[in-house]
């Protein structure tokens, strides 16, 4: 190994940690199994922290292996690169039969949209797949692009998207692949990098060529002899000399981002930042070979190399698996035997992720399957305060003070002791000797924030509408009022119209009465204005007429009296 | 002696008018209590503290005329959040408003709606829609789950469901451990 000069020795350590057996031979006989098909599979439409990816397909459809069944959701072009989403491929030719929920196995979500195919068998490849002969020519954009199309996410544990980290917002100078695998039973990268060297090595120069930066340093446990000659042998092949190889004493978690940064330059990343701030860059070393095979092949992230391994399995091996696929098909596939005595975990035993069954499908950042007999309960004790856990923490933290906030339920408290940078290491229940579940009560105050801070948004937004709905309510009633207040100084106002025009109207009609009675009284009798000799003739005339009449009533008198 | 009067005379008025001005100028309008109080409640405007909304419940609480554990919504971590902003000391929920429940939504069931436009009058938090004489539905994303619109419905086709958030958070349940070695069991 020595003989290589771009082989050398961490500079620095971390604090804390564990040395812990490793588990890893039984694993490490054979090769990487070629991937089988199962019958149906299950792909979930979010596989890592952000946001979940849009299906672009409907039930019944038939899909090819390697065509995009979902998207990033985005209404704008220009949105869809800052988005923590990945792209999603069909792992295998089929048909498409339920887009449903299904449980994750991840400790983000409970469960989330997943889409699923029945597989023809047949295993057809997409027919537009583009392989790029001469990526180093490409320019940067190009390059992400393709990754970011390829739906690469990192395959080291949280599984960011991979697009993501390539852009470029500060000056970089170093990219660190951790190839660290510091957990028990875990072999996948080193397998993979005892196999596929050469391609990993082309996919960390087209890492350092998107990123425009010339240095990267390979973290790598040295309790990997094959792998690290694998790689030293596969640069010195390829004449590579601005990538260097540096063996990592085997102690866990010397894979943690910051522990590993830590271990191979000497700089310790702040709180709240990240590696980008001081000029690091870090990827997974399957990352590295997916990004290969996107650019040299043109194939998707579609599969990745699952460690099967634990208890009660006739062989423990690494297989290719298809991404969706059962884990209980590659359980079978080892020959394992369900028993109620048995755990299955998703990842290492340390931080890996307890399942209830082996039901859950295989996906992106799936790198373990682990099988362990179930420990006996231990039954915690109380805490006796000896600071065992404060001398493993690899993130320099104080677990047993947060211990007693957690208890407390002081979330300001525990923000305070920095929760947030507790990487769930575990190192600090391994060495508890009271047993008490530690990295629990820290899961269950950061889930507990999460939830509040959620919460608060959501309760904020309720108010906003609130008082949105207040103001428009009191908007309206004043308009109203106002409109009322319009309408009637509006008909007022018609009515004084109304009423000056009626007496107008009855001034006249007064006037015309007292014209028409003017008229009567002012019209001349004949009567009127009568000559003495013309009122004499008169009164002889109303003599004469009454006389007669008087006469005519005694002349009937007289004739009433002659008949009678 | 004279100068003396005459300097902190200077003085006081100087910063009289300071104080006066910053008085004037950095004037508080609303009671900064109502509004730390108002940003505890869960803002569901539910109405079961007995106060029209959750703003007037948190008026009522800075007049020390409500008592702090009158919000079921809000439940035990309300009140103790009430408790360490006010100084108060944390008491067990009041049942006579109610009890804290897992958070649900209202459904419509479309197919019973009669659009009569009563529940959207109901809506605190304006997350049904529909129009006069057409069908309603709830956004079951803006719905606080405060139940208001139940009761003026004529038709009961209001139902409460169980919230169903895609993605779901976990929380991890706090795990036993004993304090003291003499703990009795």
């Amino acid at each position: 190994m020595s003989s290589y000069n771009f082989i050398q020795k961490a500079v620095s350590h971390f604090n804390g940690g564990l040395k812990l057996a490793g588990h890893k031979e039984q694993s490490m006989q054979s090769g990487i199994e070629a991937a089988l098909i199962p019958e149906e599979l299950i792909v979930p439409l979010q596989q890592h922290i952000g946001k979940a990816a849009k299906p672009i397909v409907n039930v019944g459809d038939k899909v090819l292996k390697g065509q995009c069944i979902a998207k990033i959701e985005t209404d704008s072009n220009s949105e869809e690169i800052s988005v923590v989403t990945a792209n999603i491929h069909a792992p295998s030719s089929g048909e498409i039969i339920a887009i449903e929920m299904h449980p994750l196995p991840s400790a983000i979500t409970q469960s989330t949209k997943c889409i699923v195919i029945k597989t023809d068998g047949q295993d057809l490849w997409v027919d537009n797949l583009s392989p790029v002969s001469n990526p180093l020519e490409l320019n940067k954009e190009e390059l992400k692009n393709i990754i970011h199309k390829a739906g690469i996410v990192g395959l080291g544990g949280a599984g960011f998207p991979t697009h993501l980290k390539l852009v470029q917002e500060k000056p970089l100078d170093t990219l660190i692949i951790n190839a660290a695998e510091c957990e028990p039973y875990i072999t996948c990268d080193a397998i993979l990098i005892k196999e596929q060297a050469a391609k990993i090595i082309q996919g960390i120069q087209f890492i350092l060529h998107a990123l425009n930066i010339q240095k990267c340093l390979i973290g790598i446990e040295d309790n990997k002899p094959e792998a690290i000659n694998a790689l030293a042998s596969a640069l010195q092949n390829k004449a590579v000399d601005n990538i260097q190889i540096i063996q990592v004493p085997t102690r866990y978690p010397a894979g943690g981002e910051k522990q590993l940064i830590k271990t191979l330059t000497g700089k310790e990343i702040a709180i709240h930042s990240i590696p980008r701030d001081i000029g690091l860059v870090c990827h997974n070393v399957a990352t590295a070979y997916a990004v290969a095979v996107a650019i040299l092949e043109g194939k998707p992230l579609i599969e990745r190399v699952v460690t099967v391994t634990g208890d009660n399995l006739k062989r423990s091996t690494n297989m290719q698996v298809l991404v969706g696929t059962s884990m209980s098909t590659i359980l079978n596939a080892c020959g394992y035997k369900e028993s109620t005595t048995d755990e299955i975990i998703m990842g290492g035993p340390m931080m890996g992720f307890h399942l209830d069954s082996s039901d859950y499908p295989v996906i992106k950042t799936t790198n373990c399957v682990l099988v362990k007999n179930k420990k006996s309960k231990v039954e915690p004790l109380p805490c006796i305060r000896c600071g065992e856990c404060a001398r493993v923490c690899p993130a320099n933290l104080l677990p047993q003070q947060l211990y007693w906030y957690v208890r407390a339920k002081d979330f300001d408290r525990v923000q305070d002791y920095q929760v947030f940078s507790c990487i769930e290491c575990g190192c600090c229940d391994y060495v508890c000797p009271s047993h008490i579940p530690l990295v629990q009560f820290y899961r269950h105050a950061k889930t507990e924030i999460w939830t509040k801070e959620d919460e608060k948004i959501k309760s904020d937004h309720a108010r906003q509408r609130h008082e949105n709905r207040q103001f428009r309510l009191e908007r309206k009633k004043k308009e109203d009022a106002e409109r009322k207040a319009k309408k009637k100084a509006l008909l007022q106002k018609k009515q004084g119209i109304d009423t000056s025009e009626q007496d107008s109207k009855k001034s006249a009609i007064e006037e015309a009465l007292n014209r028409v009675k003017a008229k009567q009284t002012t019209v001349a009798k004949n009567t009127t204005n009568l000559t003495e000799e013309q009122q004499r003739q008169i009164r002889e005339v109303d003599r004469r007429r009454e006389d007669k009449i008087r006469q005519e009533k005694v002349l009937n008198k007289k004739e009433d009296n002659d008949n009678g | 002696m004279i100068i003396a009067i005459i300097a902190l005379s200077v003085l006081a008025i100087a910063f009289g008018l300071l104080l006066g001005f910053a008085a004037v100028r950095y004037k508080v309008k609303t009671n900064p209590v109502v509004d730390q109080i108002d940003a505890l409640l869960p803002q569901t405007q539910c109405g079961q503290c007995t106060y029209p909304g959750c703003r007037p419940y948190a008026e009522a609480i800075a007049r020390d005329e409500a008592d702090i554990n009158q919000c079921p919504p809000g439940g035990e971590a309300t009140i103790i959040a009430l408790a360490d902003l006010l100084g108060k000391d944390v008491k067990p929920l009041n049942e006579e408003h109610g009890e804290h429940a897992e958070k649900t939504v209202v459904y419509i069931d479309e197919n019973v709606c009669i659009g009569c436009t009563l529940c959207i009058q109901a809506c605190p938090v304006d997350a049904i829609l529909g129009a006069a004489k057409l069908m309603h539905t709830v956004i079951a994303d803006e719905c606080t789950g405060c139940d208001l619109c139940i009761p003026p419905c004529p038709v009961d086709c209001i139902h409460i469901i169980p919230a169903i958030e895609d993605n779901k958070k976990i929380i991890v349940d706090l795990p036993d451990a004993p304090l003291l070695t003499n703990e009795p069991n």
